[in-house]
């Protein structure tokens, strides 16, 4: 049978259920596209923009260091580094044989260099050499015809221009570590530096700046099309500090190989002038990576090269103590009524005998003299009578176990013995004995030579509660502002007293039988006053003192006292206050007061305090 | 009753035969090269050269070819049917042993100074051989089973090849195109069950006969981000594309995972991508619309043919064309499998444009000679 018609409409109702399917099918394709697109999209925009830019950090400079002069202290150096781009060269073996004759490339360098440059892209520049001098880079410069793919690139590393001598106080800069990565995302620049130490280290995020940043447009293998915006990052703010860098290295210079530290400041601002601590370090062989030998040489050194000792140097403080005993025998009226006492090179208190560093005593001697000749056996009895309290009090209040400055990390707060403390530490009750002994600046007492040099401050500027500090500005972590007007509070003690202890002080360096008499400054304008302090580092027995004391220079160098100087000067308005230590130097008088005597004679020649503080405002 | 040997139509002279040129079709054949031709103009960096100059030559040609087969007589197609079909055939097998290896398959034919890829001629000429066959069936001879074998033999042949070369898209293609043609015919509607339910069941020996690389398509396909460097890669940079493309798209010549090569095959298999890229859902559904109105067109050139071989071949053509863009579209926006078939009359390839626009030719022809009509025995003594 041959029926066109029915074929006809099976071929008709078929091709409708053809087009219903196509119809769904089509439907999908639009869903889809839908979803994508319109419901989706603001996620794969995002995925494709990911995809398209790359975002590239542009470093800020970081702020210089400069001195109250204007000085700099640290600041960027151009870095002139020679870098290859592969595929820009025709036979990367050759072009380096080239580049060799000019610049000599090392056996194991080469190797770095050709290691690199497989591992990465053909247009990413691969570094060859980097802190070129200048006679090396136009060496470079003029065979570039001859150096295809070889290019000098210019980056910034941090400078100390003074070196070992500022060391502790600006510290350094080095590459990030792992534990002191942030979210800020410049520490994960591979060539970006962070402060490590010093006033670097805490002014790190003022200096440090805000990065800018490049949206560079790449394609799938990541090679750079073109930029699409830029944003300049902000440089660092500059830190302007109170020191005197011309001071720095005076006084670098005149502790020679000695290890030990000096403070010096402005009694009544609390600026201070001078801060060093030798031996020191190069801080400039830090930012380039020190090798793991020099760093183990660093370490092991007994003589500490990278301690602060001024802050984080704590010793028994000695005879400079003996203020602090003066001031407090005086401020609870014990000394007026005392009149005298007699030294014969000893006392006793319990059965234990206490000696006078002069074996044969000193003889009958007051507040005045006992100060000038540093007589231990006075403070004995003038510390058994105020006690321990009257002294650790006043020990406090002149700024003595506590941190002091806000500059700087690492600061040590010293200690101030007293009965509680002891039983808290040891759980023993406080002995009649250690009384006798902090009265002296030995036993549990510890001090900070920046702990001494503020006690020294208020002691002569009138007795207020100076502060030292280190900045001419108040750095904070986002901005620069102006420090306010010093004003400090009055201590609180009568000027009697601080009064009758100058003198005193004063008669140490000015009458012949003051200690430090042989370290006097004979210009009477410039003439300083101060307290010699020799600590014992090893306790010297009976068996000893039978056979006769050693003498200093006789025992080992660790094993000898520790010389100590506190100072001030002028003697009619002081104005700049100083503490010394040598370590294991001997006696304060022969060892710490000439180089105070020195130090101070400088500072008053250089009147840093009366030179411009600011950079003068260009205009 | 009609008798088969009463000819209506065969007095059509040329003048004729123009003026029953479908003018609408040719417009929209036009509208979708041309949106291809900017595209490759695109995808080249905004250069006639390597692609867009190369494909507007190929699209005249092919539009020559589709006028003269148009104007051909149908009855000329119908005899000569399992000729251009065995033709093809025969080039399938060539590749097979001259075959030149490109990505990781074999599929081209290197015929002196230019290549073709028989797999693409094949779709169509497949359809060409079994409406010819279907031709003469009436509903009777459809429903015995042994009149299914020989098409079934016709269908099985390419597709075999194709799938040895190994190219599953085309492969799928084939046969769904070719049993699209056995069901306009009226084979019945549980033997289709039958076959879907064995190939199911075949599945599991199925997975195993594929290759590496086809499964890994798969797999992926099922979680592209499981693999975003490596076979994912793809998937995931063209759905990037896509859904970036948002609403209006980032413009002419400015799509950025095109131009920044993060999109893969951006000339060939991913045009669409590059398209929905630059110019959003917008220009995705403009092209999708011109799609469905030649769809529409084929559909109802079909189904006011006069004759059952042109009817058959109509709807076979249609149905093809259609899947063509389904499969491109759907794959590369993620909804089916990576299988590597091109969206037609967009993607850059010469084969594959010819062969669409050879087809679109039977379909003008068909348009033309809708009131011919054709004896049941096939034609053969027609001419």
């Amino acid at each position: 049978m041959y029926r066109e018609g029915d074929r006809y409409r099976v071929f008709s109702r078929r091709a409708a259920i053809l087009a219903g399917g196509k119809m769904a099918l089509v439907s999908a394709l639009i869903g889809r596209l839908y979803y994508l697109q319109v419901l989706e999209s603001d996620r794969y925009v995002t995925l494709a923009e990911e995809n398209r830019i790359n975002l590239r950090l542009i470093q800020p400079s970081r702020g210089p260091i400069v001195d109250r002069n204007g000085t700099p202290i640290a600041r960027n150096r151009k870095n002139y580094r020679v870098v290859m781009v592969p595929e820009q060269t025709l036979d990367i073996e050759e072009t380096l044989d080239r580049l060799g004759a000019i610049l000599p490339i090392g056996a194991a360098e080469r190797r770095r260099i050709l290691h690199e440059m497989k591992r990465k892209r053909g247009f990413v520049p691969v570094m060859v050499q980097e802190n070129l001098d200048w006679e090396e880079v136009s060496r470079v410069e003029v065979n570039t015809p001859d150096l295809p793919g070889v290019l000098i690139d210019v980056g910034q590393s941090r400078h100390y221009p003074l070196g070992a001598a500022a060391a502790h106080v600006i510290g350094y800069v080095a590459a990030v570590t792992e534990k002191e990565l942030t979210e800020d995302p410049l520490l994960q620049l591979p060539d970006f530096r962070i402060g490590k130490s010093g006033i670097e280290k805490i002014y790190d995020l003022a200096l440090r700046g805000k990065a800018g940043s490049s949206q560079m447009e790449v394609n799938a293998v990541g090679r750079v099309v073109r930029e699409l915006s830029r944003e300049e990052g902000k440089p660092g703010h500059q830190v302007a500090l109170t020191l005197d860098s011309d001071l720095q290295q005076f006084a670098s210079k005149r502790f020679e190989r000695k290890s030990g530290g000096c403070v010096a400041m402005d009694v009544h601002t609390g600026e201070v002038l001078l801060m060093i601590s030798t031996p020191a370090f190069d801080p400039n062989a830090f930012v380039t990576g020190l090798s793991e030998e020099s760093w183990k040489n660093l370490l092991s050194d007994r003589r500490a090269p990278l301690t602060n000792k001024c802050i984080a140097g704590q010793y028994a403080p000695g005879s400079t103590y003996k203020m602090m005993v003066a001031a407090a025998g005086l401020e609870a009226g014990l000394v007026s009524q005392q009149k005298k006492v007699f030294c014969k090179g000893y006392v006793e208190l319990g059965g234990d005998r206490f000696h006078c560093w002069k074996r044969e005593g000193h003889g009958l001697v007051g507040l005045h003299e006992a100060i000038q000749q540093s007589c231990d056996v006075y403070f004995y009895e003038l510390s058994r009578r105020c006690g321990i309290e009257r002294m650790a009090e006043m020990s406090r209040r002149f700024g003595l176990g506590q941190s002091l400055i806000p500059d700087l990390a690492g600061e040590q707060t010293g200690l101030v013995p007293d009965p509680d403390w002891k039983m808290a530490t040891f759980g023993a009750p406080w002995q009649g004995g250690e009384t006798l002994v902090t009265g002296i600046g030995q036993g549990y007492a510890l001090a900070t030579p920046l702990q001494l040099a503020v006690m020294t401050s208020r002691l002569v500027n009138g007795g207020y509660e100076v502060f030292p500090h280190l900045t001419q500005e108040l750095v904070q972590p986002e901005s620069v502002a102006d420090r306010p007007p010093a004003t400090f509070k009055p201590l609180g003690i009568r000027q009697s007293t601080l009064s009758r202890i100058r003198q005193a002080m004063i008669a140490v360096t000015s009458e012949p039988k003051g200690t430090a008499f042989g370290a006097r400054i004979h210009d009477k304008a410039m003439a300083m006053g101060g307290k010699t302090g020799t600590s014992q580092v090893m306790r010297i027995s009976d068996r000893e003192r039978k056979e006769g004391v050693l003498k200093n220079r006789d025992r080992p160098w660790q094993e000898r006292d520790h010389a100590l100087f506190v100072g001030f000067a002028p003697l009619s308005a002081p104005k700049y206050a100083i503490s010394v230590i040598v370590e294991h130097g001997g006696s304060g008088s022969a060892a710490a007061a000439p180089i105070a005597r020195d130090l101070l004679l400088e500072i008053q020649r250089r009147q840093p305090s009366k030179a411009a503080r600011k950079n003068p405002v260009a205009s | 009753m009609i008798e088969a040997s009463d000819y209506h139509g065969d007095t059509l002279r040329f003048g004729d035969k123009i003026r029953q040129l479908h003018w609408g079709m040719l417009f929209l054949l036009f509208l979708i090269a041309a949106i291809g031709i900017a595209m490759l103009y695109s995808a080249g960096n905004a250069s006639l050269t390597p692609w867009a100059g190369q494909q507007a030559i190929r699209f005249a040609v092919g539009l020559a070819v589709l006028l003269a087969v148009g104007l051909t007589d149908i009855r000329f197609w119908l005899h000569h049917a399992y000729t251009i079909y065995g033709i093809s055939l025969l080039l399938l097998i060539a590749v097979e042993f001259a075959g030149i290896v490109g990505m990781g398959a074999q599929r081209w034919l290197d015929l002196g100074y230019f290549q073709i890829q028989p797999s693409e001629v094949v779709k169509m000429t497949l359809v060409l051989a079994l409406a010819r066959y279907f031709h003469g069936a009436s509903l009777e001879d459809v429903v015995r089973p042994a009149f299914l074998l020989p098409p079934l033999a016709l269908l099985a042949l390419p597709a075999l090849l194709v799938l040895r070369q190994p190219d599953l898209g085309t492969a799928l293609m084939l046969i769904i195109g070719g049993l699209s043609v056995f069901f306009l015919a009226g084979v019945r509607i549980w033997k289709f069950a039958l076959l879907i339910g064995g190939v199911l069941a075949a599945m599991p020996l199925l997975w195993m006969g594929l290759h590496d690389y086809q499964k890994r398509r798969i797999l992926v396909f099922l979680d592209p981000e499981s693999d975003p460097l490596g076979s994912g890669y793809h998937i995931l940079q063209s759905q990037i594309a896509l859904g970036s493309g948002g609403l209006i798209g980032k413009g002419f010549l400015q799509g950025t995972q095109a131009h920044l090569n993060f999109l893969p095959e951006k000339q060939t298999d991913f045009i669409f991508t590059m398209l929905a890229e630059e110019f959003g859902i917008a220009g995705g559904l403009l092209l999708l619309t011109l799609y469905v109105l030649l769809v529409l067109c084929g559909f109802l050139i079909s189904l006011h043919c006069r004759n059952q071989f042109g009817r058959l071949l109509g709807m076979g053509i249609t149905v093809t064309f259609a899947l063509y863009f389904f499969i491109n579209i759907a794959m590369v926006t993620g909804l089916i499998p990576v299988v590597g078939v091109p969206l037609p009359l967009i993607s850059y390839g010469g084969t594959a444009l010819l062969t669409l626009l050879f087809a679109f030719g039977l379909l003008m022809s068909i348009h033309v000679h809708r009131d011919v009509r054709l004896s049941r025995r096939g034609g053969v003594d027609d001419l």
